[in-house]
């Protein structure tokens, strides 16, 4: 049967997540979330959580939704004209989407890392420190340097830039910007760390480095990740999810889902049949 | 023959020779077989023709009428009797009388003066004698050459080429207006300007403190110079500008913020537009307002609230009202390099916890700072140059103070003051206005030149 | 990490209250500014308006008057000079003595003459010019009240009435004609038919607006061909180099240089060099037309490169010339976005005042211009002109003016922006 060419019918509209979606030590737990950018509909009816300390990847063809809905997550989506999001979200029980919840505390407790690197036309120096500045988390000056120190050397910069703390930071190399963008996150310690697609932009090596840190940094942090990158996924994280259509297809260890997916579009998208 | 039945006249002989070069290159066509013998179409045979008649009339017509004033007045001057022993003013105006008179031999201006009449009478002659050969020439011209243009019709001629040819020269000599004009304007004012600084030294003139050039009228007056130092026109000119921006920076740029970052898009599409308004009001209108309405409102209000000697003319007027007029022209140049920076941007801020307005004030401005910088020197160059409004609501008297309710007066204001009404070309009050003129050009110029120097730069790093 | 240090969360949450008041604060600043842009617009109209408004309108006195001929001191009525040099004004003033035949002190009739305009004595010269059989007729005609009284009528009801020179006696008259209905507010006609004048109530914008007309006239067969052809050749053509760079950045720094300056050019150029005459519609054209040129050349190129480049490369395919793909394909396709610039170039050389005052467009010029020979002025220099006027009559014309500029300049932007609606077109 080739289950590729007729995907209306094997994901119909009441189709089951098929795996282990659920973890009882979740950080982050979503149920029935549906997005929408105006009419149109791009997330239906996901479910799933992210454990504490886990590493989540998201993966799945181009256009499935992903990274719409890792967006949703520390509502990013907001800045987006038309975009609407229905369903429960939660951040240990704290309802993201609550009328109550402010999403200023909510981003300094889920950071973002972007497809492109995106360092501001500052120093590095300052674009570190701009989340705790804002933030008002340090009062001293030596305080914000030792932050700075400690969040470069935990994304592994610290060494390449220790000597040019006052150099613009859309100076640096591809890989190094967007390594200078998790230490910006990092900065700032949430708990949680999005990555959307952070190594599309990076050549291998630099790619290489930025997994080196995820490993890292997932016995300290929760991080979701989305990647297009099979390997990629394979090689960072514990569990992976697979997005298709905007569909949350399957989500389960991330060994079981490269050697033996419980579904057949998980399976045809890992051979490659289909991406 | 008038100007008007002469270029008439032309335009009929040119549409002649097109209709007439074009059937002769169908008839040589046909006489080969058919249309497709032709190198080009027969339309352009006919332009072809056209351009060769009426290029070198019009150019010989145009050469004529420069010079053919100049000329006749010469003969005039020569032959009036004493024309030697008069000064160069008193000839300008016996050659107006003769003019005058010329013009209109029945006017109720008593001409008694036999000489002029008779000069006058020789004039009319002349110009009678100038149109007739003026006409005959150009229509020689245009017959000569079109008929050449004619006899050379052949299927072989490439005239499509020709007149393509002609066509992008004519594209070229457009664009070369530009340049021309800015060659125009560095001229006119520079060589007034050399003149005036041959009588008063460049050093009295930037860096005197007194301005008076009222006195220079008596020519050989003792001590009848006047006095030019400009400074007092270049510190009212600050001010003002000054008071200006400081209306126009905060609200200009306040305003595109809040536009582009946080009003949504229906908010955006009626407000933009009736800021916009007011950059299309005339500085005339402007001036009116100042002088009429804020003026005496901003005076009796600072007199209530205990101000003494609070002018009419105050600083704070003009400028107050020249903010008003620039604040859409700095908000339209701030909302377009609040758009140029990416996206993205925002979204890191944002992604960080920042506020909105944090991302504004720490992220977005200082990515769009030279660009804002760029567009506020451009806006500085125009309340630099602006001219009606502090021309009505801005003072004449030259005063060297920084106190914005004292009346001040501006290099513009100058400008006009000096050149409105009659004057003499030669007397230094009449070139000093030019040489105010250079100041007011090379300043603008500077500032125009970096600011879109600058604004490029900016583009081109998003890009 | 460190056990006694507060967490980050709570640190954050610690200064919220104050991000959020700074929030609000820049936020209330940006509404601010918006506000007071709006407001001086605002008040810029209602001021202009409430000034303005009254000047569409004049107050005429009812007279019979009696064209005796031996009173005007007629005796041929074809005799022109005897027609021209006849006491009108004895007429007029014997038509009030005989309103007002209480009036005897000598004082008291002078200003009892005073109630209406000189013009009145021009109307009576023009009626027996058109009509010679009137003379001997007794006339019943409205005519032009003095612009005190004018003003004092206008402003009658207001908290305090403009009283300005006029006597109580005279208001009291005043009074009189407008209760018995022999003085009434009409349309202001002369305000659009005729020229400049000393009186204020016989002055008009006339000449003004035909002046403006024939100064955009010239100023628009100039610059937008020429303006067209220098961007067409600038896109179209001109190689990238140096020299093309070099007319690229003159026209973008024309474009921020101040009008004045072009004024100083056209006095140098035209006047001094080529001796034309001053205070004429060409010259005021060519000098607008220098000035408008770099808005008209910056506006059509954007207009030729928006033109997708496939209809270029679509139309070369087929064989045409480049000339031809300019003329068939790109002129039409760029024209909306060319005449959009071009209106709104012709709307900028309409408000524009400075440059015309240094080429004398700003002498009294009482008559309407012919063409584009005859001395003028134009309305903007018009408005400049009568706002130094004392007169408060002026100051409502000045206003007056205002309103109709400014109706033009809205109009024409208004054209400019449904035209760009109409022929937009998407790629």
């Amino acid at each position: 049967m080739n289950m590729a060419t007729n995907t209306a019918e094997t994901i119909g509209d009441n189709h089951q997540t098929v795996g282990t979606p659920f973890v009882d030590n979740a950080k982050l737990s979503m149920r029935n979330v549906n997005v929408f950018y105006g009419e149109k509909q791009a997330i239906f009816d996901v479910g799933m959580d992210i454990g504490t300390n886990e590493v989540m990847a998201m993966i799945g063809p181009s256009g499935c939704g992903k990274s719409t809905f890792l967006r949703c997550l520390n509502r990013m989506n907001d800045t987006i004209e038309g975009c609407r999001v229905e369903g429960d979200l939660n951040l240990e029980g704290e309802d993201i989407y609550g009328a109550k919840l402010d999403v200023v505390p909510l981003r300094a407790r889920v950071g973002i890392v972007f497809q492109k690197p995106n360092p501001f036309p500052k120093s590095i120096y300052d674009n570190i420190a701009y989340g705790p500045r804002i933030h008002g988390l340090v009062s001293k000056r030596t305080e914000l340097d030792e932050i700075v120190e400690t969040s470069l050397q935990k994304a592994g910069l610290w060494n390449e830039v220790k000597d040019r703390l006052d150099a613009p930071g859309t100076g640096l190399s591809g890989g190094q910007q967007q390594r200078l963008c998790i230490a910006r996150t990092i900065a700032v310690s949430p708990e949680v760390i999005l990555m959307d697609e952070p190594c599309s932009a990076l050549d291998p090596i630099a790619t290489a480095k930025i997994e080196e840190l995820i490993a890292e940094l997932s016995e300290n942090y929760t991080i979701a990740i989305v990647t297009h990158s099979m390997q990629q996924a394979a090689r960072v994280s514990n569990r992976t999810a697979y997005f298709h259509l905007g569909k949350l297809i399957e989500v389960n260890e991330t060994e079981k889902v490269f050697t033996n997916p419980d579904h057949q579009l998980t399976e045809a998208y890992i051979t490659g049949r289909f991406g | 023959m008038n100007l008007t039945t002469l270029l008439l006249t032309l335009v009929a002989l040119s549409a002649a020779i097109f209709y007439t070069s074009r059937r002769r290159s169908l008839s040589k066509a046909k006489a080969l077989g058919g249309q497709h013998h032709l190198n080009s179409l027969p339309l352009y045979y006919g332009m072809m023709a056209c351009l060769w008649c009426a290029l070198p009339a019009i150019s010989v017509l145009v050469i004529w009428s420069i010079f053919d004033g100049v000329i006749i007045e010469r003969i005039i001057v020569q032959s009036l009797p004493n024309s030697s022993e008069l000064t160069s003013s008193e000839l300008g105006l016996l050659i107006n009388s003769i003019q005058n008179y010329a013009a209109n031999p029945g006017s109720l201006t008593e001409v008694s003066d036999p000489a002029i009449i008779q000069a006058a009478e020789r004039l009319v002659d002349l110009n009678r004698v100038n149109a007739m050969a003026r006409a005959l020439l150009v229509l020689i011209f245009g017959v000569i050459f079109g008929a050449i243009a004619w006899t050379r019709v052949s299927p072989e001629l490439r005239a499509r080429q020709f007149v393509e040819k002609v066509f992008q020269s004519l594209l070229l000599l457009s664009s070369f207006v530009a340049v021309l004009v800015t060659v125009g304007i560095v001229f006119s004012v520079l060589f007034e300007s050399l003149r005036f600084f041959s009588v008063i030294p460049v050093t009295d003139f930037v860096f005197g403190t007194h301005w008076s050039p009222q006195t220079a009228i008596h020519d050989g007056q003792v001590g009848g110079s006047g006095s030019f130092g400009a400074v007092p026109l270049f510190a009212g000119t600050l001010l003002i500008s000054a008071i200006a921006m400081l209306v126009a920076v905060p609200t200009g740029l306040m305003s595109a913020i809040y536009l582009s970052e946080y009003a949504d898009r229906r908010v955006r599409a009626i407000v933009k537009p009736m800021l916009e308004v007011l950059a299309g009001i005339p500085t005339v209108v402007y001036g009116f307002f100042a002088a009429l309405t804020v003026a005496p409102t901003i005076r009796s209000f600072l007199e209530g609230v205990g101000f003494e000697n609070v002018s009419s003319e105050s600083a704070l007027a003009a400028g107050g009202v020249m903010g008003i007029m620039i604040i859409p022209f700095v908000s339209s140049l701030s909302d377009d390099v609040i758009n140029a920076v990416p996206n993205s941007l925002r979204d890191g801020s944002y992604g960080l916890g920042a506020t909105k307005s944090e991302t504004i004030k720490k992220v977005v401005i200082p990515a769009a700072l030279p660009g804002i910088v760029g567009g506020i020197l451009l806006a500085v160059s125009r309340a630099i140059g602006e001219t009606m409004i502090v021309v009505m609501a801005a003072g004449l008297a030259a005063n060297l103070t920084a106190n914005p309710l004292e009346s001040v007066t501006t290099v513009t204001v100058q400008i006009v003051t000096l050149l409105v009404g009659d004057q003499e070309f030669d007397s230094p009050k009449t070139l000093a206005a030019f040489a105010l003129g250079l100041v007011l050009f090379l300043v603008t110029l500077t500032l125009n030149f970096i600011a879109l120097h600058v604004v490029k730069k900016y583009r081109e790093q998003y890009e | 990490m460190n056990s006694n240090k507060p967490s980050t969360i709570d640190l954050v949450n610690r200064n919220l209250q104050k991000r959020y008041r700074a929030e609000k604060r820049f936020q209330i600043f940006g509404i601010a500014s918006i506000g007071f842009g709006l407001l001086c617009l605002l008040v810029l109209f209602t001021d202009i308006v409430s000034k303005g408004a009254g000047a569409f309108t004049s107050h005429y006195i009812q007279l019979t008057v009696n064209l005796d001929p031996d009173d005007l001191d007629i005796t041929d009525i074809t005799d022109e000079s005897q027609l021209a040099l006849a006491d009108y004004q004895g007429v007029v003033r014997k038509a009030l003595r005989d309103k007002f035949p209480d009036v005897k002190k000598r004082g008291d009739r002078r200003k009892l003459y005073g109630l209406v305009s000189n013009s009145a004595g021009f109307r009576l010269q023009e009626i027996l010019k058109n009509d010679p059989e009137k003379l001997g007729e007794q006339l019943t005609l409205w005519v032009l009240a003095d612009d005190d009284i004018d003003t004092y009528a206008k402003s009658k009801n207001d908290a305090e009435p403009f009283t300005g020179r006029l006597n109580d006696k005279q208001i009291g008259w005043v009074n009189t004609l407008l209760d018995s209905g022999e003085m009434q507010s009409r349309f202001n006609r002369v305000l659009f038919t005729s020229g400049d004048s000393r009186e204020p109530e016989m002055a008009g914008i006339r000449g003004a607006l035909l002046g403006s007309l024939y100064t955009l006239l010239v100023t628009l067969v100039l610059s937008f061909p020429i303006g067209v052809a220098a961007a067409v050749y600038l896109e179209e053509y001109a190689p990238k180099n140096k020299f093309t760079d070099f007319i690229e950045v003159n026209i973008n720094n024309l474009a921020a240089v101040p009008s004045i300056i072009y004024g100083l050019l056209g006095l140098a150029i035209f006047i001094n060099f080529f001796g034309m005459p001053r205070s004429i519609p060409l010259v005021g054209g060519l000098v607008l037309t220098l000035m408008t040129l770099p808005t008209i050349i910056i506006s059509s190129r954007a207009a030729i490169k928006s033109v997708p480049p496939s209809i270029r490369q679509a139309a070369l395919g087929l064989g045409a010339s480049k000339m031809q793909v300019i003329l068939h394909h790109v002129l039409p396709l760029a024209m909306p976005g060319m005449l959009t610039g071009a209106i709104i170039g012709m709307a900028q050389a309409l408000g524009e005042t400075a440059p015309l005052l240094m080429i004398g467009m700003v002498a009294f010029i009482v008559d309407i211009p012919q063409s584009i020979m005859d001395p003028a002025t134009v309305l903007p220099v018009q408005i400049y002109l009568w706002s130094d006027s004392p007169e408060r009559a002026f100051t409502e014309r000045t206003s007056g003016a205002i309103i109709v500029l400014l109706a033009f300049l809205i109009l024409m932007n208004t054209i400019a922006v449904l035209l760009r609606r109409r022929l937009e077109r998407r790629w």
